[in-house]
């Protein structure tokens, strides 16, 4: 079944058009990475997707339109972690974690004791449980996108969207944070979409690339299909190298 | 609280001893029956004069307190307080016209029996007027565009305000007693006439305390968790300035109440809006009751403006607090 199907998608943003037709199919389980320049418009695409801009076209999950969903019923199926996302002044990682269970807490009510276990098994998951008393802002780089992801993942919605989960981490953390994904991916037979500028780094992680460029899919399959020195080249404007990897094509820049 | 509660009623122009104080308080639960060793006219004190006012001050302080600490979830901004939106303004504007063009008869306090329906108007009006304001500067009204438009409006009626008791210097010794905030009142009319608004107030943004902290993370990724933001937000707002406004139309413009009190609540027991909230009603009581008695003992047998005594031990406290915050987080 199609986790997530994309067709015809318009969105105008300030007058201007970001994305022009654009149409994706991700299949349920699978890791699927939006590449391309600045302002193809990857950011707006994962926006849309969950539920947050007004477009032309449509967008269903698991079979539903997401125009017949409630805000509630689509934050239970789709949980997103911002680009960067707010960091709320003197907030505690338990609280900020616990934030992810809204959709399953009824307006008035509260939350309730599975609703707790749920965000200590997220937190022991992610081995975040000795900063759960913490303060978010005290939190590394690292430990911080860690805690965005147990949000998300509190939410226990199937359809997991990431726009540039990495971009503020160490090649160490980026590994970290990427492995741990495609773990719970597995773990918990989650569907990803994500965002990504490091080429090889989006090639290894994914199923398959869609790669992106003002405002419309340019080309979509394989990661050895997509990262191609032509497409590349004549996308980015950029001179690169592609070489063959264990896990995927490793994409190397060179100077002109 | 309940020290503060059983001290703001002992202590006074005629000093009552606090143990009889509490038993004679204790009397009024049904059942209770203790000997408290008081006269008839220390228990008419007690249960006529003090206890009502100490009630007042109790539901004043508490509404400010939960108001303030709305008023600042929603706007996510630690320096908003009940006037922001130009509740005060609106409410100082409406009983100065009322007293300038409609004299009615006057009242014990020196104001026409309509104050608190003027000011509950006046009140009303500016938060309207503050949300069209808002509304120019686009759709969405994001916080910000909400503060400046309550600042614009502010300015506004403060200038019409200043019009119109310029235009009757001889009521201008009324309006002034009242903007500096009053208690001052016999019976329990003052009390019955906020308690309905109080309740739903406070009902309302006690039912929505979670959210505030949903709020916390951004209008977007809130509604990424199924919130409707400008909704919430809206209803928060409404129900924080009817609480407000109608505290003002019976005690007069209290100032810092309710900023001081939620921000030292945040420093003792942490940032979440569901223990903040609480906590703020309950502490905002307790520090009301305090000042008042602090401004009916301290130039006894006369009496300080309730406004003055929270102004002047809420500027240097929250000097204080503000140090310590920074120094927390450095």
């Amino acid at each position: 079944m199609s986790a997530l199907s994309v067709d015809a998608l318009h969105i105008a943003l300030g007058g201007a058009e970001v994305l022009a037709g654009v149409s994706l199919d991700v299949d349920a389980g699978e890791w699927v990475t939006v590449i391309g320049p600045n302002g193809a418009g990857k950011s707006t695409l994962l926006r849309a997707v969950g539920g947050r801009l007004a477009h032309r076209g449509s967008i269903s999950l698991f079979g539903t339109s997401s125009a017949a969903l409630s805000r509630r019923a689509l934050a239970r199926m789709v949980a997103s972690v911002a680009q960067s996302p707010v960091v709320p002044p003197g907030m505690v990682v338990s609280d900020y974690v616990l934030l992810g269970r809204t959709p399953h807490i009824s307006t008035l009510g509260r939350e309730s004791a599975h609703d707790q276990a749920v965000v200590s098994s997220v937190l022991e998951r992610l081995e975040l449980t000795p900063f759960a008393g913490r303060t978010l802002s005290t939190l590394s780089g690292g430990e911080r996108q860690r805690a965005f992801l147990a949000r998300a993942l509190a939410q226990e919605a199937p359809l997991l969207l990431l726009d540039e989960p990495t971009s503020a981490l160490d090649i160490g953390h980026q590994q970290d944070v990427l492995e741990l994904v495609d773990e719970l991916r597995r773990d918990r037979r989650l569907t990803v979409l994500a965002t990504m500028h490091d080429l090889s780094v989006a090639g290894e992680y994914a199923d398959r690339l869609v790669l992106m460029a003002a405002g419309q899919v340019v080309a979509a399959g394989a990661p050895r299909e997509v990262l191609t020195e032509e497409l590349l080249g004549s996308l980015y404007g950029a001179r690169v190298r592609v070489v063959d990897g264990e896990h995927g094509p490793i994409v190397v820049p060179v100077r002109r | 609280m309940i020290v503060a509660v059983v001290a703001g009623v002992a202590f006074g122009a005629a000093a009552l001893p606090p143990g009889s104080v509490a038993a004679e308080l204790a009397n009024l639960i049904p059942g209770v029956h203790l000997h408290s060793g008081l006269d008839e006219r220390q228990i008419a004190i007690v249960t006529q004069l003090r206890l009502p006012r100490v009630v007042l001050a109790l539901l004043v302080g508490a509404m400010l307190g939960l108001a303030g600490g709305a008023y600042q979830g929603v706007f996510r901004n630690p320096l908003a307080d009940p006037h922001l939106l130009g509740v005060a303004a609106g409410a100082g504007l409406g009983v100065s016209a009322l007293v300038a063009f409609g004299r009615g008869p006057a009242s014990l306090s020196g104001l026409p029996p309509g104050a608190p329906v003027a000011a509950f108007v006046g009140a009303l009006v500016a938060v309207t007027m503050t949300y069209l304001l808002g509304g120019l500067g686009g759709r969405d009204r994001s916080p910000a565009t909400l503060i400046l438009a309550g600042v614009a409006v502010s300015a506004f009626l403060a200038a019409g305000q200043t019009y119109v008791m310029q235009r009757n210097v001889d009521d201008l010794r009324e309006i002034y007693s009242w903007l500096l905030g009053r208690l001052a009142t016999a019976g329990w009319h003052d009390t019955l006439l906020l308690l309905p608004y109080a309740t739903v107030s406070a009902t309302a943004i006690l039912l929505l305390r979670r959210e505030l902290d949903v709020l916390s993370v951004g209008d977007e990724e809130a509604a990424g968790l199924g919130l409707h933001p400008q909704r919430s937000r809206y209803i928060l707002l409404g129900a924080a300035s009817l609480g407000t406004a109608a505290a003002v139309s019976v005690s007069g413009l209290i100032g810092f109440v309710g900023l001081v009190v939620p921000h030292t609540v945040r420093l003792l027991a942490g940032y979440s809006y569901r223990v903040i909230l609480p906590l703020s009603m309950l502490y905002g009581g307790a520090f009301l009751v305090l000042a008042d008695l602090a401004g009916r003992v301290l130039a006894s047998p006369a009496e300080i403006p309730i406004g003055v005594v929270t102004a002047f031990c809420g500027a240097p406290f929250f000097a204080v607090v503000l140090r310590t915050t920074s120094r927390m987080s450095s």
